[in-house]
């Protein structure tokens, strides 16, 4: 199977790497808090944000969209925790009642505004990572080579990097206040202020790839490649790591098996942004059957508890 | 703004096409209340978001098996029964991760939400590069059209309410047990894990006959938000199902309604609205766990405990004073000796006094002698008795310190009930001397007063 490769498709993998290692590290304590479904529940909630932030501007600025989003999704989170906590309610209902209730109102907002604004609600749902490339906005020289840095790229790596100085100045804090609020409490720690920084961390990365590469990869890479990694080792700074590789590995795969898999069947490419999530899953199946000790073939010597 | 024929001629439903929305939504939130009452006790509220994005990849493969075969691509049956097919895959595979692994529900929802909807995503790319039929429009299946809704939808809707309805009702007893102890049911010997497939089977069949009716975040809110909304006003599962379809119902008539008052407003949207304006009304005036009532009975449950610290330590102050006398007498008591007695400031033995002296307990207060009234006396000896037959159990039964017993004592007694303190009296009360005073000896030294 013959397979062309542009340069196109190296800025692909580039930004879809940068976009997944950005979601999975946050992703990480995500998982370890149960609250897995807190970037689908942003990714849907940030409608009002964006929609107030383009009916006031009445232009696509993307800073003050992003701003607005970024505020609506720390929102989502307040909010869901007020309702668990004042009302009693399980956090997974006080979830889908926040994000459903805001985009509702983002919708009614649309469409009210439809006279004097052009927003496509699905916009929202759908980046398309496979356009990324063609917004340049960088050329920096290379050993004597242009290279094309697009928009998305920067951003990512930008949101990457802040992920990352956050985990590594906030390791202890966050390890304690994952496992043991309390303790955390007793010890100083301030679990409520971490569990706010953490969730702004979350909606920033949430905002910003979604808006560069579209909310399934968004929404994959914060659970999947993490819970993968959970069930590959015990010490939170391994599953770190781990989680950040399986969330590479799935965007180079995914690319790779948006372009060669359809041509098995004898139809063109189809989506990176949906092959990526596919191939999350795929390396989260492989991991979920023949993890040594977490596995369900559980092919790993038992641990023995004396 | 609509006048007031038009408002009457829409809640009457006399239109054509806003009756077929306002029933179908109606009966749609009906069954998806009832549903959601089952999914919240399993703490599964965010499964008809994960089913609903999970039937994707089905409806694009039920589209390009159809258009392979030479078949209609876009009939409603074939992409039906691929999105449920894929939809119950995806349960399936949420519980298979959920019950083999160490990945929790709200990871493994996560998981199974974003690949099968990214696996939708590819195979719908795949399906618009089709030369044969027209995949466009397809992942619009997802998003809804309420307010275009047919007569198709209609019989669609009518046909999944029944059977949710008829098979909650048969099977009734084995999911309450399901959702209030999985493990007990276990080990009753019920078939736990298939009993949890079928009722998230029914689950996902509801979420594909309203998905393609209603679209994807009114189906998401009708499973959450009209349980969430009940279980503040009802302790008992098949109240609060009433409730919860009552409440769905309600938010699918009414937002249906007022959308077809106003031009450009999503019916989707604004029953999603009504719905949360329902669970904020619940939340804050709910029954059984509204906000309101838990602040009321804790601030009762405070008073409770004021007032009876208040008796007990007028009583052993006066037992202190003469043990001798076997019949205890009223006698004035200091407030002073009465504030030495426990860590508690002037202003609250204050509040405590007026509110036993509204009570008719003392025979008047802000002064500097408190004196009990004749049903004062009673409770106090009814709240000392409490006391010390729960301290002498925890003595006996509980090998709780002498030393420490009192404290121990107080942090439960307020809430003993009278079937427990008859529980007590007979155990206790043969250990000791038959027939002895109402009220037993302190089992450790009372605290000098000072």
């Amino acid at each position: 199977m013959m397979m062309t490769w542009y340069a196109i498709d190296t800025w692909i993998v580039v930004v879809g790497c940068l976009a997944a290692v950005a979601c999975a590290l946050p992703g990480n304590f995500l998982v370890l808090r149960k609250m897995s479904m807190m970037g689908d529940a942003i990714s849907h909630a940030v409608l009002p944000g964006l929609a107030i932030a383009f009916i006031v501007t009445g232009a696509r600025a993307s800073l003050t969209m992003f701003i607005a989003a970024a505020i609506v999704g720390v929102l989502t989170a307040v909010f869901t925790q007020w309702i668990s906590k004042f009302g009693k309610v399980d956090r997974g209902a006080s979830m889908g009642i926040v994000f459903t209730t805001l985009f509702a109102l983002g919708l009614i907002l649309i469409v009210r505004a439809a006279d004097h604004v052009d927003l496509d609600p699905s916009c929202v749902l759908y980046g398309a990572i496979e356009l990324t490339p063609l917004d340049v906005v960088w050329r920096p020289e290379l050993f004597g080579q242009t290279l094309d840095v697009p928009r998305a790229a920067l951003i990512l790596a930008g949101v990457t990097l802040l992920n990352l100085l956050f985990i590594v100045i906030f390791f202890k804090e966050l390890r304690i206040s994952s496992f043991d609020p309390e303790l955390a409490t007793t010890m100083g720690i301030n679990a409520g202020l971490m569990h706010y920084l953490l969730m702004t961390l979350v909606a920033i990365t949430t905002v910003a790839a979604f808006e560069a590469v579209g909310s399934i990869i968004v929404i994959a890479m914060l659970i999947t490649p993490a819970a993968a990694a959970h069930l590959l080792t015990d010490r939170l700074a391994s599953m770190i790591v781990i989680s950040v590789v399986l969330a590479m590995l799935s965007a180079v795969l995914g690319h790779l098996s948006a372009l060669i898999v359809p041509g098995w069947f004898g139809y063109a490419g189809t989506s990176t942004a949906g092959m990526m999530a596919v191939m999350s899953g795929v390396i989260f199946a492989v991991v979920l059957l023949f993890a040594p000790r977490y596995g369900i073939l559980k092919l790993g010597p038992a641990r023995h508890s004396d | 703004m609509p006048d007031l024929a038009d408002i009457y001629h829409v809640l009457l439903l006399r239109d054509y096409n806003t009756r077929l929305v306002v029933v179908c939504t109606l009966l749609l939130g009906c069954a998806c209340g009832l549903m959601g009452g089952f999914l919240l006790l399993r703490k599964r509220s965010l499964m008809g978001d994960t089913l609903s994005h999970a039937t994707l990849p089905g409806i694009g493969l039920a589209f390009i098996v159809s258009v392979t075969l030479g078949l209609e691509g876009k009939s409603l049956p074939v992409l039906l029964l691929g999105a449920v097919l894929s939809g119950v895959l995806g349960c399936w595979v949420v519980l298979l991760i959920r019950n083999h692994s160490r990945i929790k529900d709200d990871a493994a929802m996560g998981i199974v939400l974003s690949v099968f909807f990214g696996a939708g995503v590819a195979v719908l790319g795949v399906a618009q590069t089709m030369p044969a039929g027209s995949a466009a429009g397809l992942e619009s299946f997802i998003y809804g059209k309420t307010a275009s809704m047919v007569w198709g939808d209609f019989q669609i809707l009518m046909a999944v309410t029944g059977a949710v309805l008829l098979l909650s009702i048969l099977l009734f007893k084995e999911f309450r047990l399901l959702c209030f102890d999985e493990d007990f049911a276990a080990a009753q010997g019920w078939p736990v894990r298939w009993l949890d497939v079928l009722l998230l089977a029914l689950v996902a069949l509801v979420t594909v006959a309203g998905l393609q009716a209603v679209g994807l975040i009114l189906i998401i809110a009708f499973l959450i938000t009209p349980a969430a909304a009940a279980r503040f006003w009802s302790e008992r599962l098949d109240s609060m199902l009433i409730l919860s379809a009552g409440i769905g119902a309600f938010s699918g008539w009414l937002g249906a309604s007022v959308s077809a008052f106003f031009p450009r407003m999503p019916a989707g949207a604004v029953i999603v609205l009504v719905a949360a304006g329902c669970f904020l009304i619940s939340m804050l005036l709910g029954k059984e766990r509204g906000v309101l009532v838990r602040l009321y009975r804790h601030a009762r449950l405070k008073r409770d405990i004021g007032r009876q610290h208040l008796l007990r330590a007028l009583y052993e102050i006066i037992e202190a004073d003469d043990p001798q006398v076997p019949e205890m007498a009223i006698r004035p008591v200091a407030f002073r000796q009465v504030r030495g007695r426990r860590t508690w400031s002037d202003s609250m033995l204050k509040r405590y006094m007026r509110q036993a002296y509204q009570a008719g307990l003392i025979e008047e207060s802000g002064g500097e002698i408190i004196t009990l009234t004749e049903a004062g006396l009673a409770e106090a000896a009814q709240v000392t008795r409490n006391h010390r037959l729960w301290e002498m159990y925890l003595i006996e039964y509980a090998d709780v310190a002498t030393s420490r017993v009192d404290r121990d004592a107080d942090a439960v007694e307020h809430i003993l009930g009278e079937r427990m303190v008859a529980t007590l009296e007979a155990k206790l009360m043969q250990l000791h001397e038959a027939g002895g005073p109402a009220v037993p000896v302190s089992p450790h030294p009372i605290r000098p007063v000072d």
